[in-house]
């Protein structure tokens, strides 16, 4: 996937992040350096408390860097004002976390709805798009249920379809199969993998869970601060 | 978002109830404690108010209604004679002991009006004609003195009782407002009160007057102060000066003054704190909305909206219970209860202030937000 002559749609180069201060801060990002290409589903492996979601929080703009560049689409995120990454993040990412992050007094309609209605959509439109998108990852009959009334993995197929109905160009996902089982894993990743992964977008996928390596294009491992290793997947049948 | 942050605020209906109840809470004890406050105040400058007159002349050095300083009887003509003034007429008031044919003694305020014009009547009767008092030893009550001399049965109209060994004949009852030290009230005639007390050199308490029409009564009162060297006050100042010395006298001040100010703190506290806590509980949502590109511009409106949304409810349900509770206890006048709409307006403006400050505190989190958190 990784055609080198493609611009890269997420390009970071040595992306240094500290927490703490003086004595007692801690470098977790020592230098990434790191290409995403679109159209493809790049996995980010690593041991916990690595920085896999620090880099993810970096790259999404919701975390300033210490040093280093990030660009998306382009774009040099880390020189831009606060207030202008904010309007970026909401016109160009979707994100989808570990723990869903639905709002539970919405039904699963107006949740997928609000990226919409964040970017000032009518209402009435907003919703109907929602409705277009929850039945693509089928839930066409889970419309007006609350959260709290979907299973784990019906709330997180409702997450995807959030993170996707403003048709972003990155698609953020920090171990979206973690709070599920492994049927469920596995279904949410085929979807991931069937709507979610599209030519002129790239999908990111957090996770240390190895049954579901096979649906990445891409796996980089992130290990001691640095991205020690990318390998390709070979996928069976044609990706 | 707007949608979004009414269906926050009102989604969890548990969190919402227990949020309105906290804020209505504060609102109710506030304007009921208040409106028994000013209650007990109005009844403090009852013996003013019930005469209905807009201006009051008396001793200069005068305190407060209840503390009568007599006056030389020549008053009533110089205040006659001031410019601006369209009429000026003698009262009478005084304490005197009552003797029931029952034997009981009672100490009442004997009010003595004007005989021609009756000025300083009360405006409902309730039994009987109020006119009636110009009949020989004629007397009226008001409906406070038939309940603190023994009720209906012991004194009503035609009952007959001494004042000062000389005989009094209740013709009338009036309907009149508590006043604070509830002494019951009998009138008279101006002539006939000053026949009934025993024999001063000064037996004026008062003149009243009224400024004529179109004359500024801020003149008139200028005019009788430099002219006649007494004090006079509009009916409001004397209500007033008359309130400010019992707040200052009688404890009532600083011991309802506390309470007061105390359910305001601790009501103002709990409505704070619960909209606080309310927004913190929901700062990963807000969290979420940040990280989906929701501007802080946007989050601190939808804050500002759930804030006054449910203050607004708040007040709306706190006011209409505290109503309630006035309009249950305070029906007969026996209980203190004015509900002004200076303390309703002072509620609310408290009211959306907190809400107001309680919001700001929770936009400043959500400003100082990292939408990361939402990854953990
Ligand atoms: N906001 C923060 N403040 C302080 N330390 C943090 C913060 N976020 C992450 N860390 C620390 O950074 C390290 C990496 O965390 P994280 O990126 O969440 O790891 P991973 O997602 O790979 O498990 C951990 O040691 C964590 O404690
Ligand atoms: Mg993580």
């Amino acid at each position: 996937m990784n055609d080198d002559s493609q611009p890269a749609a997420v390009r970071a180069r040595s992306v240094v992040k500290s927490f703490g201060s003086e004595d007692t801060q801690v470098t977790v990002l020592k230098g990434i350096d790191l290409d995403i290409y679109l159209g493809e589903l790049l996995l980010l492996v690593g041991e916990s408390g690595g920085g896999k979601t620090t880099l993810l929080s970096a790259i999404a703009g919701i975390l300033d860097i210490d040093d280093g560049q990030i660009d998306v689409l382009g774009v040099p995120l880390s020189n831009l004002p606060s207030s202008k990454r904010t309007r970026f993040r909401g016109q160009t990412m979707g994100f989808i976390y570990q723990q869903f992050n639905l709002l539970p007094a919405l039904t699963a309609a107006e949740n997928v709805a609000v990226p919409l209605l964040i970017q000032k959509i009518g209402r009435a439109e907003a919703l109907r798009r929602a409705r277009v998108m929850l039945n693509r990852v089928g839930l066409g009959d889970r419309m007006e249920f609350l959260p709290k009334n979907l299973s784990g993995g019906q709330q997180q197929r409702v997450a995807i379809a959030r993170a996707l109905v403003n048709e972003p160009r990155l698609l953020i996902c920090d171990e979206p199969t973690a709070a599920l089982d492994g049927p469920n894993g596995q279904k949410i990743m085929k979807l991931l993998r069937e709507v979610g992964r599209a030519p002129d977008r790239c999908v990111i996928v957090v996770t240390h869970d190895s049954r579901i390596f096979h649906f990445g294009d891409r796996m980089a491992n992130l290990t001691d601060g640095r991205i020690v290793n990318i390998e390709h997947i070979p996928q069976e049948g044609t990706a | 978002m707007n949608y979004v942050a009414l269906k926050m605020l009102f989604g969890d209906r548990a969190k919402y109830l227990m949020l309105l109840c906290g804020l209505t809470f504060a609102v109710m004890l506030i304007v009921q404690q208040g409106s028994i406050f000013w209650g007990l105040m109005m009844w403090s400058q009852a013996n003013i108010s019930n005469l209905n007159v807009p201006i009051w002349v008396t001793d200069p050095g005068i305190a407060q209604v209840d503390e009568v300083k007599p006056i030389a009887s020549t008053a009533v003509d110089r205040v006659r004679s001031v410019d601006g003034v369209e009429w000026a007429v003698p009262l009478y008031r005084g304490l005197l002991r009552a003797r029931l044919a029952n034997g009981e003694y009672h100490q009442i305020t004997l009010t003595g009006l004007e005989s021609a014009t009756l000025i300083g009547r009360p405006a409902e009767v309730l039994e009987g004609r109020f006119e009636d008092i110009l009949q020989p030893d004629a007397v009226a009550l008001d409906q406070w003195a038939v309940e603190r001399m023994g009720g209906p049965t012991v004194v009503t109209v035609g009952t007959i009782f001494e004042l000062n060994d000389k005989l009094a004949r209740v013709v009338a009852i009036a309907k009149t407002q508590k006043s604070f030290t509830n002494v019951p009230v009998v009138y008279t005639t101006y002539e006939r009160a000053i026949r009934y007390v025993p024999r001063e050199r000064r037996t004026l308490s008062y003149v009243l007057a009224k400024a004529r029409d179109g004359v500024p009564v801020a003149d008139v009162i200028q005019r009788i102060r430099a002219e006649t060297g007494l004090g006079a006050f509009t009916e409001e100042d004397f209500g007033f000066k008359t309130i400010m010395w019992v707040l200052k006298n009688t404890g009532i001040g600083i011991n309802f003054g506390t309470t007061i100010l105390l359910g305001f703190i601790v009501g103002m506290a709990i409505a704070g704190q619960t909209f606080y806590l309310f927004t913190i509980e929901n700062l990963k949502q807000f969290g979420a909305l940040k990280a989906m590109g929701a501007s802080t511009f946007t989050l601190a409106r939808m804050i500002l909206l759930q804030a006054f949304t449910v203050g607004l409810t708040g007040y709306g349900v706190g006011v209409g219970l505290a109503t309630a509770f006035g309009f249950l206890t305070a029906r007969g006048g026996n209980l203190p209860f004015a509900e002004t709409w200076q303390l309703l307006l002072l509620v609310l403006v408290a009211l959306l202030t907190i809400c107001l400050v309680s919001a700001s505190v929770s936009i400043l989190k959500l400003v100082r937000l990292e939408p990361a958190i939402v990854f953990r």
